[in-house]
C-alpha cells in the first residue's frame, strides 16, 4: 500500500437510520487501499462504536480520518453532554445510555472499551456540557 | 455450510427475497448487544438476535456476516428489509426460541471459531 487519504464524514444525533454508514464508507475506503483484512477489522469496530456514541448521546458530530503509510487515525468530535469522568467512562458495562437505547442493543457499556481494544492509541478529551473528543490510531507498520 | 441448506434444514423463512443463498456460512453468533456482534462475531458466521431494527443491517454487514436470523418470529421492520436488499445481507424468521434454534444450529455442525 503506498496511499495516503484523509476526509470527514458529518453525523447526526439520533439519526439512526444512518448509524454505520460513515464506518461502512471507512471500511469502503481501507479496502480499496489495499489495507489487510485485520486491520481494516479493527479499524471498522473503532470507528462504528464511535460513530453510534455521537448517534446515542450527541447533537452533531464529525469523524476525520487520516490514512498513511505508518496509521490510520481517526478523530471523532461531537457537540455532546461530555463525559464527567473518562475513566468510568471506560470501564466495560458502565453506561449512560436510556432505556429505549438499551432495547435497540445499543448502550452497553462496551463502546469505549472496544474502541481501546481494537486500537492501538486512544485519547478522549471532553468538556462537560460542550462535547468529546477521542483520537485513536492503528498502526500499520506492525502486527497486533 | 451453503446459507441455502441451513434454509432449508430449520424451515427458515426468507424475509429477503431475490438474495443469492449460495454464500457460505463459516460459523454463528448469538447476541443482541450490538456492541458484542461488532467486537466478538466472525466474518462469515450467521447471527441469531431477537433485535429487529434497521442497525442490525449495518453491523451484519460491517463485519462481513453471512445472514441474520431473527428469532420467536419476531418480523424485521420495514426499513430493515429495504436496507438489507441495498446491503446483500439475507434477513430470516423462525418461529423457534434463540436456544431452540442456536442448538439446532451447533447439531448441524456451527461452532463459534
Amino acid at each position: 500500500m503506498n496511499k495516503t487519504a484523509e476526509g470527514v464524514f458529518f453525523l447526526t444525533g439520533k439519526d439512526f437510520a444512518k448509524a454505520g454508514v460513515a464506518s461502512s464508507n471507512l471500511k469502503a475506503i481501507l479496502e480499496s487501499m489495499g489495507v489487510p483484512p485485520d486491520i481494516i477489522r479493527r479499524a471498522a469496530i473503532a470507528a462504528f462504536e464511535a460513530e453510534v456514541n455521537v448517534i446515542i448521546y450527541a447533537v452533531a458530530g464529525m469523524m476525520h480520518y487520516s490514512i498513511t503509510q505508518e496509521m490510520i487515525k481517526i478523530i471523532v468530535q461531537d457537540m455532546g453532554p461530555g463525559i464527567p469522568d473518562i475513566a468510568l467512562a471506560m470501564t466495560e458495562g458502565y453506561s449512560t445510555a436510556p432505556d429505549y437505547i438499551r432495547e435497540m442493543g445499543f448502550g452497553s457499556g462496551m463502546g469505549l472499551p472496544n474502541i481501546k481494544k481494537s486500537t492501538d492509541k486512544l485519547t478522549v478529551n471532553s468538556v462537560v456540557g460542550e462535547g468529546t473528543t477521542l483520537e485513536f490510531i492503528i498502526n500499520l507498520n506492525k502486527t497486533a | 455450510m451453503k446459507l441455502q441448506e441451513l434454509v432449508n434444514s430449520l424451515s427458515l423463512e426468507v424475509k429477503t427475497p431475490g438474495m443469492d443463498l449460495n454464500r457460505e456460512v463459516t460459523g454463528g453468533y448469538a447476541s443482541d448487544l450490538l456492541s458484542d456482534v461488532i467486537g466478538n462475531a466472525k466474518e462469515g458466521s450467521v447471527w441469531i438476535t431477537l433485535q429487529v431494527h434497521l442497525n442490525i443491517v449495518a453491523v451484519a454487514s460491517l463485519k462481513g456476516l453471512s445472514g441474520i436470523v431473527l428469532v420467536n418470529n419476531r418480523m424485521p421492520d420495514d426499513d430493515t428489509l429495504k436496507k438489507a436488499s441495498e446491503e446483500n445481507i439475507p434477513v430470516m424468521t423462525s418461529p423457534l426460541a434463540a436456544f431452540e434454534l442456536i442448538g439446532r444450529l451447533y447439531t448441524l455442525g456451527l461452532r463459534c471459531r
